[in-house]
Formats: C-alpha cells, sequence, structure tokens
C-alpha cells in the first residue's frame, strides 16, 4: 500500500507514492534517479547518504521517505548553479579533497551545514562535522584542507 | 620548443596537474555500478549461513519462489549441477577441494552464501530471501589456524587436511650464523590480526546472460576483471570473449574487489535461469564485512634472531602460519608474494622461515592493501625493535645499522629480488626533522618522571610493486603464469581527438589524469587534449591476463603501457605528417597551434592539425600511398616487464620490479586511567622514485597511513569461539573517523628507479607503515612496564590486559636474550 507525499529537492517540488518502508536514501537514488547520494553502511555511520533536510545535515539511510513529506531536501546535485561549482565543490577539487570520489557528496553536504552555522571553524570543529563522514581514500587530511579552503571562499559570501 | 600554451615540452610528468576526474565526482555524476539500471532489471538477494561449519540438510525455496514479484531462486545444489567448481590456485591436495559460489553440501563460515533469491525490486528480494529455509546440522568449527592444523575437524573432506601449503624458504648459512652470533634474541609467537581495508563503496554486480547471442554481459565493480574472466569462464564453461565486463567509477577496492567473482557467477547464472533478464546484485556492508574477504592473518612462531655484538642481525628463522580463512581462492599466492620483501629494509643474509597456510572456518581471505608483506614487514620490524629494547640500542641507531645501505642498490636480497632504489637513512633523517624528534625525546623524558606512558615509534617499510606472476610457481610448479604485462591504446580519432584506454579500473588513484599527463608528453599538447577513458572494458581490447588495478603497479605498468602506445602514434603521426608537409621525418615538430595540435615542417613552416592527419587515414584514403596503408593512428601497445621465471626449489629469483618505501614516526601515548591509546605525533616519509602527479601521491600516503592507524588501533574483525562474527556493522568494525585521524607531517624523498622508464615506483599500498610505526611507538612507551607488543592490534582493552592483568604480552615470558 503507497503513501502519497511532497517533497521539494534542489528546488524541484515533487509528488511521488511511495512504499511506507521506502527509506529517504533509496527515494533519492531509484525514484528521482539522484544517484549522486550513496550508500556505504547501512547503519548511520559511514555518511555517504548524508543530504541536507530543512538545512540540517541527516543520513538518509536512516530516515523513511515519508518521513520527509513537505520538506526541503538538497542533494550533492543541487549544490551547483547553472552548472558553476559551489564554492565547497571547487574547494574539495582544489585541495585534492577526494580520491574515488564515492564518500564526497556526503562530505561536502556536511560541510555546507558546518559552514552555513559557523564562517570560521577551526580544526576541530571542522574534525567533529565531519565524524559522521567515513572515507576510506583521503585520511581525512586533503578534506580538512578542502574545508578550509571552502571557509575562506565563502567569507563574505 | 615552447608551444602555444606557454610551456616547455617534456614537462607535464611531475605536475600538480588537478584532477581529470573530479568534474563528474564533485557534481554527483560519477557512474558507479549502483547508479546503473537497466530495462527489466532484476534483484538478487544471498540467503546466508548463520553456521561457521556445518552440513547443509536441506534447502527449501519452494515458499519464496511463491512469493508475487519472485522470478527465480537458484541452490548450491543446482549450481554444482550446471557448472564445474572453480580453478583452484594451489597444488595437491587443495587442487582437488570443490569449490562453488554457493554451498552445496557443506557450509564453512558464517556468511557463506547458501542460497540465492531473484526478485522485481530489492525490497522483495529481501522478503523472498527470508522466506528460504535452510536445515543445518552444526559441526565443530576451527577458528585459530595453529589448532586447524591438528585437523581434529576438517574443512574439506577431499583435502584431507586443513593444511593449505607449507614451503621452507631458506637462505644463506643459517647455522654458522648461529654459531658465531653474539647474542640470541627468541621469541615465542607474534600474531599478525585479521582486519578489512573495506571500501566505502560494497560489491556490485548487473550480470545478463543475453539468450540470444550466448553472451554474458558484466557491469560490476570488480578490481581485477581480467583475472576474474579466467576463473568464470572456466565455471560457467562458456568461451572467455563471450564474457564482457565492464568497470565505471569504482568507489575504493584496496584489493578486496579482486575476490568478486563467485558472486559475479550467481548473478550470471540467476539471469540464465531468468530468461535473460539482467540481475543486480548489491552487497549490504555487513554481507561484506562477513564474506567478501578480509586481509591475512599470521602467527610467528619459535623466532629466533642471531646478532653479532653491535646489534647487527646475522640471522632469523622462524615458522609462520598463515590463516586464509574457508577457502584459499586467491591464496595461497599469499604464501609466496610477502617473499618480495623477504629481508625487509634489512641487510641480513641467513635466513630460513618455514611457512604454512591453514584454513579455518572464517571469511575467505583476499589480497587486502598491503598484501602478504605488510604481515611480514611487521614481523620483521618488531623483530629489528625488541631486539634494539632488549640489547639496550637506541631504536633509530638500531636500524641504521641494519638497513640496506644508500650505495648497495640495485641490491640483491638473500632470495634473489633486486630492490631498485632507495635512501633509507636519509628518510629516518627527514622524518626525525618533520617530527621534531631531540624535542620530543626532552618531553618524553619529563613524562616519564610525571609516570606518563609515553613511546616514539619508528616503522620502515616497502611497497612492491608491479609482481613477477613467476612466483606463483613457486606455490604451484604446475601454474601456467609468469612475468607481468599490461595493455593501452592510444588513437586519434576522426576529429582528431586523442583518446587513450588503458586495461586498469582505477577506484581513485587518478589513472585519467596520469595517463594524459603522460601522453601529453609525448605529444607536446595539453592534458586537456588528452581523453582518457572511464573504467575497464572488456571490449576496448587493452587487456591481458594482468590487467586491472592491484599491487601497486600502474606508475610502472599501466603508465608504460599508455607511453608505448603514445610513443607508436607518434611515430605513426610523424611519418604521416612528413608526407603532408612533404619533408623528412626529422624536420616534423609536434605543437599547437591556432588550428589546436599540429604537426609542423620546421624548414617551410607548413603544418596540418590533428583533424587533417586523422582524416587522411579514416576516411579520405584515396589520397594516401600504398606504403603508408599500413598507419592506422589507433595503436594498442603490450608492456611486459622483463622478468625470468623463479628457481622453484631454490625460491629464488626477482619477483618484483620496484621497491617504493616508507619510513614513518609515531609519538602515542598510553593513558595510565583509561588505557586509551592517542597519538600525539604523525610523520610520514615516502619515496616512490620519480612522481608523476605529487598530490596524487601524498594523497595516496595519507590514504595509506589512514588505513594503517585505523587496522593497528582500531580496525579488527573479532570472530567467537564458535565463529561467529563480531565486528559485521561499521559500528562494530569501526572504520577510522576524522576524530581518530591525527594531522599527517609530510615529507618526500624520490631516487627514481632504474627499471622503470620514467624513474617512477608503483605506490599506494604504503606497506602498512603505520601498523609497524605504531606498535614500535607503544613498545617504547612500555617496555619498562614489562610489556611485549606481539600484537599488530593494540587498544585500550588490550592494554589494559597487559599492563594490569599482565595476562597477555609479557615480556619475560615471550622475548628471551642470551648472550653469548
Amino acid at each position: 500500500m503507497n503513501v502519497p507525499m511532497k517533497v521539494t529537492v534542489n528546488g524541484k517540488l515533487h509528488a511521488l507514492d511511495v512504499e511506507p518502508r521506502m527509506l529517504l536514501v533509496e527515494m533519492v537514488r531509484e525514484q528521482l534517479d539522484l544517484t549522486g547520494t550513496h550508500v556505504g553502511c547501512d547503519t548511520t555511520y559511514c555518511g555517504a547518504c548524508t543530504v541536507l533536510l530543512n538545512g540540517a545535515a541527516v543520513k538518509s539511510c536512516t530516515m523513511f521517505a515519508v518521513q520527509a513529506d513537505g520538506a526541503e531536501i538538497t542533494t550533492v546535485e543541487g549544490l551547483e548553479k547553472d552548472g558553476q561549482l559551489h564554492p565547497i565543490q571547487k574547494a574539495f577539487g582544489d585541495a585534492y579533497g577526494l580520491q574515488c570520489g564515492y564518500c564526497t557528496p556526503g562530505l561536502m553536504l556536511s560541510t555546507l551545514q558546518l559552514l552555513s552555522e559557523n564562517k570560521q571553524p577551526d580544526e576541530k570543529d571542522m574534525r567533529k562535522a565531519i565524524a559522521g563522514n567515513t572515507c576510506r581514500c583521503t585520511g581525512y587530511q586533503n578534506v580538512l584542507k578542502a574545508m578550509q579552503l571552502a571557509a575562506q571562499n565563502m567569507k563574505g559570501a | 620548443m615552447s608551444s602555444s600554451n606557454g610551456k616547455d615540452a617534456k614537462n607535464w610528468v611531475g605536475q600538480a596537474l588537478p584532477r581529470k576526474e573530479e568534474n563528474r565526482l564533485l557534481r554527483g555524476r560519477g557512474r558507479f555500478s549502483d547508479d546503473i539500471k537497466l530495462r527489466e532489471m532484476l534483484y538478487l538477494r544471498f540467503v546466508r549461513s548463520p553456521y561457521a561449519h556445518a552440513k547443509i540438510v536441506g534447502v527449501d525455496t519452494s515458499t519464496a519462489e511463491k512469493l508475487s514479484g519472485v522470478a527465480c531462486a537458484l541452490t548450491g545444489a543446482e549450481i554444482v549441477s550446471q557448472t564445474q567448481p572453480f580453478i583452484e590456485i594451489g597444488p595437491d591436495p587443495f587442487a582437488r577441494i570443490k569449490d562453488y559460489p554457493l554451498a552445496a553440501a557443506k557450509v564453512r563460515y558464517q556468511g557463506e552464501p547458501v542460497a540465492a533469491v531473484v526478485a522485481e525490486s530489492a525490497a522483495l528480494a529481501d522478503d523472498a530471501a527470508e522466506l528460504v529455509q535452510v536445515e543445518y546440522e552444526a559441526l565443530d568449527p576451527v577458528i585459530d589456524a595453529e589448532e586447524a592444523l591438528e585437523n581434529q575437524s576438517l574443512l574439506h573432506d577431499e583435502a584431507g587436511t586443513n593444511l593449505v601449503w607449507n614451503g621452507v624458504f631458506e637462505y644463506g648459512d643459517v647455522a654458522k650464523a648461529f654459531k658465531e652470533a653474539a647474542h640470541v634474541v627468541t621469541i615465542d609467537r607474534m600474531h599478525f590480526h585479521r582486519f578489512s581495508s573495506t571500501p566505502l563503496e560494497n560489491n556490485v554486480v548487473i550480470a545478463r546472460w543475453d539468450p540470444k547471442d550466448e553472451r554474458i554481459y558484466y557491469q560490476c565493480n570488480n578490481s581485477f576483471p581480467s583475472f576474474a574472466i579466467q576463473f568464470l569462464a572456466a565455471h560457467l564453461q562458456v568461451h572467455i570473449d563471450r564474457i564482457r565486463v565492464e568497470t565505471s567509477d569504482i568507489g575504493g577496492s584496496f584489493g578486496i574487489k579482486i575476490t568478486s567473482y563467485p558472486q559475479m557467477a550467481v548473478c550470471a547464472l540467476a539471469s540464465k535461469k531468468a530468461g535473460g533478464r539482467p540481475v543486480k546484485w548489491v552487497e549490504t556492508r555487513s554481507e561484506h564485512l562477513t564474506s567478501s574477504a578480509h586481509g591475512n592473518e599470521r602467527i610467528f612462531r619459535e623466532t629466533r634472531v642471531a646478532l653479532d655484538k653491535n646489534g647487527v642481525i646475522t640471522a632469523i628463522t622462524s615458522r609462520h602460519i598463515d590463516d586464509c580463512g574457508a577457502y584459499p581462492r586467491y591464496e595461497p599466492l599469499g604464501c609466496v608474494i610477502w617473499s618480495q620483501v623477504f629481508p625487509g629494509v634489512y641487510r641480513f643474509k641467513n635466513a630460513r622461515i618455514d611457512f604454512s597456510q591453514a584454513v579455518t572456518n572464517k571469511c575467505p581471505v583476499g589480497p587486502n592493501r598491503g598484501y602478504s608483506r605488510m604481515q611480514h614487514l611487521w614481523f620483521l620490524e618488531r623483530i629489528v625493535d625488541v631486539c634494539a629494547h632488549k640489547l639496550g640500542i637506541a631504536p633509530d641507531e638500531m636500524r641504521l645499522r641494519n638497513y640496506v645501505r644508500p650505495e648497495e642498490f640495485p641490491y640483491t636480497t638473500p632470495n634473489g629480488c633486486i630492490y631498485d632504489s632507495g635512501n633509507y637513512p636519509r628518510m629516518l633523517q627527514l622524518a626525525k626533522q618533520k617530527i621534531g624528534w631531540d624535542d620530543w625525546k626532552k618531553k618524553q623524558a619529563t613524562a616519564r618522571k610525571e609516570g606518563r606512558l609515553i613511546g616514539i615509534g619508528i616503522g620502515t617499510t616497502l611497497d612492491s610493486g608491479t609482481n613477477n606472476f613467476g612466483q606463483s610457481q613457486i606455490v604451484n610448479p604446475g601454474l601456467p603464469y609468469s612475468g607481468n604485462s599490461q595493455g593501452a591504446n592510444c588513437k586519434l580519432d576522426i576529429y582528431g581527438e586523442v583518446v587513450v584506454a588503458v586495461g586498469s579500473c582505477p577506484q581513485g588513484q587518478g589513472h585519467e589524469t596520469t595517463a594524459a599527463q603522460v601522453v601529453a608528453d609525448v605529444l607536446n599538447i595539453h592534458p586537456d587534449m588528452v581523453t582518457v577513458r572511464t573504467g575497464f572494458d572488456t571490449e576496448r581490447n587493452v587487456h591481458t591476463g594482468f590487467s586491472g588495478t592491484y599491487a601497486s603497479q600502474f606508475a610502472v605498468s599501466g603508465l608504460s603501457a599508455v607511453h608505448g602506445a603514445a610513443q607508436k602514434l607518434k611515430a605513426e603521426m610523424k611519418r604521416l605528417g612528413a608526407f603532408v608537409l612533404e619533408t623528412k621525418e626529422a624536420d616534423v615538430e609536434f605543437g599547437t597551434g591556432a588550428q589546436g595540435p599540429e604537426l609542423i615542417a620546421k624548414s617551410s613552416g607548413k603544418s596540418i592539425n590533428y583533424w587533417g592527419l586523422a582524416n587522411i587515414v579514416n576516411a579520405n584514403s584515396a589520397s594516401l600511398p600504398e606504403e603508408l596503408y599500413e598507419l592506422t593512428l589507433n595503436c594498442r601497445y603490450i608492456w611486459r616487464a622483463p622478468f625470468k621465471v623463479p628457481d622453484k626449489q631454490k625460491k629464488y629469483g626477482n619477483l618484483t620490479m620496484t621497491y617504493a618505501s616508507q619510513l614513518h614516526i609515531a609519538v602515542i601515548e598510553v593513558e595510565r586511567d583509561t588505557f586509551i591509546p592517542r597519538i600525539l605525533d604523525y610523520a610520514a616519509i615516502d619515496d616512490c622514485g620519480t612522481v608523476i602527479n605529487p598530490p596524487i601521491v601524498e594523497g595516496q600516503v595519507y590514504g595509506a597511513t589512514a588505513h594503517g592507524i585505523g587496522a593497528a588501533l582500531m580496525e579488527n574483525c573479532v570472530y567467537d569461539a564458535v565463529g561467529n562474527m563480531l565486528t559485521s556493522t561499521f559500528s562494530d568494525y569501526t572504520p577510522i573517523t576524522a576524530m581518530n585521524m591525527p594531522h599527517v607531517k609530510y615529507g618526500h624523498i624520490s631516487t627514481p628507479s632504474p627499471h622503470s622508464y620514467s624513474g617512477a615506483k608503483g605506490m599506494g599500498e604504503g606497506g602498512a607503515a603505520p601498523v609497524h610505526t605504531i606498535s614500535a611507538a607503544l613498545q617504547d612507551a612500555l617496555f619498562d612496564e614489562g610489556v611485549f607488543i606481539d600484537d599488530s592490534f593494540n587498544n585500550a582493552d588490550s592494554l589494559f590486559r597487559a599492563l594490569v592483568g599482565k595476562e597477555i604480552s609479557q615480556m619475560e615470558k615471550l622475548v628471551k636474550v642470551e648472550k653469548r
């Protein structure tokens, strides 16, 4: 028995019918075909599935799709504007903040939430902000560099 | 010569060029296997054993098959009737075992698949899997490798033993060295733990067995497809050319995705049964942690070390027992791969290692970043470190006395491997400088007076790359493998695009970028003008039997192939250019003009751009003279490593082409009240010869360092006494996070390899330097407390048991020094 729901994703309103047991990440990936959001662990540890839900970074594998009824969601695909990279995307590229790129969408969205609350984060703030995002490639060092660069790039924004 | 981009020729290699891969990955437009959806696609879910060791009495899939939306189910018995068992790499008696991708008669580890169900959606497949009834009769599990060798409970009846392989590696004059020794140090037991480099993206397979053309199409993230198809063709009994494998973006592998061929087989058979509909399997994290592949666990027994009066090691003897889990599969290659680094970074000439491998009721092991060498390198580092402490020699001085010296390269090891280049003393000096060695020594002395437990440890390691598959014949003389090779193709397409394909399947190593740098240098164009195909595809015809991405080799094997293909293309373009520009080849120059990349005749100033050239060969060939008909501008090149088959009896020969090295120093404090080991400072120095793209190399070093620190302090595959895996989710396995990873002070030296065309050495695995380093730092912190760091995994719990309970890791019991 499917349930109707409405959700705005990256500024676009969608009316959907979903199974009650469908996870938010499944809705994003399978119903909307926004495959930039990934699944890594199924247990709320790795954050590959991080999206912004009404501005807050959440793990979309740990919410049912129906819980997002009426919400506004931003996924990695919603970061760029008119083909121009968001300053966070640009910073991750410039600082070699990614390798395989599987965790990167989640890391960038956690960074976006951090920088929207704290324009001048120190190293500790940044580490805390991505504590729930596992990266198996970078050892986090260039990710932290990228976050710092993004904070600089976004100053005054 | 300069071109319109203002850069001198031949200088893209070595530059910090931004990665070509970023554009799609940053925008969320990567194409990972799970992102692919095909028409009529079905979803597969495995039914897995809750037991570590049990007889299968019956499998009933009838209820599951009745569920609406279920296409079919598969059982082990069905697979046995339709396929051949997988090829075994090892010799008899393990060559006789029957290895199928679904268990038929018995299960041998928790998580082993016994059946598969296929349904219209992933959720329905989950539901159906729960309806499959399997009746088991529990058998005694064997969890410890040494216990397994007692053969009380056999895993594979066809083998009649749990011993997979045994071989003695003996070189030099061991007896003489011990007779002349000033000190003999004996270590009863050491243990290298089981962990997994576990990539963030799990295994994914999409298979389609097309009934129309009887071909199998795979889209998947296997990281050694040319190896997988060799296993699959024999197993499924299809012509190897009837199997197509494509990979796209891969979310990390670290070796583990080499061993996904059993699941690939099941997906193909399921597709066949479902009438050719595509079948997709997406592994869950728990499946990945319980039943993909772990790293090899190894026990080191009765180690004896002979040293002269200055602490120079003259001989080592030891008995090693490797635990490969329930099926040897890619193993027992691990029984010989460690010997690529037989003496580590040290000069001793005399040694005897008695090496055995056993099966146990645990997840099969497979290549895992640092594969088989890191265990041995850790063993050697522990020896050097504990001998230094016991003989009262400073650990840095001890290493300097034992390192292979810079002037000795190329250095031939006792077992015939040739270390191409290196400078370990310089790395040590640089690491000490980075970490502030003298300062930390002072701080450590002060802290000790306050009762704090601070240790400083050094780890020196090797990352041997581009291996000689001839070493497999040391394990099994009948194997048809030797040497190493890689293929690449470089073409000038009809509109003048330079397009490169190579037989690797990168997982974040930036192959598209580095391959473009190499080609740009050959053709004197900007790397942006070079398109490098993403991923692997058998249909590109650029693979050999060794193609894939594994074993620290792309900079050597992959880029040598790319370089060779680009040179071939350049030679053709030059010949064609000379004809078109009516001049001699020597007069033709490569550059970039107003019309894009072009060839110019120096004498006349006439030029033709790439489109013009490509057009003549591809679409305007009536203007070509007959002697130029052989030009294709589509040049395939197979690079081969100059290896010989090693002497199988003596176990002697060169096993690897390049030896990158890493030297790390860690400062660690074990908290007195919580026993938590905390890293206070960390430095990492690497040497991979000539660097193609410095930030890519630096990124690999950070990543390998994180894996090593995670392995040393947090990540451990724990099994209970009956074979339940206790760390089957990330919440239990706890991969290292940004909260636990220290800032790494990075440094680099370069000793170019004389063995590769560019001077580069393969790197990326990192040789598990942090595991050695953290063990050494903990040893330094706890030596005065009577603790011997005898395990590669240490956490607050084990340190508490060693320091307070005194149940484990007691120096007095485990290490003896005999002064002659």
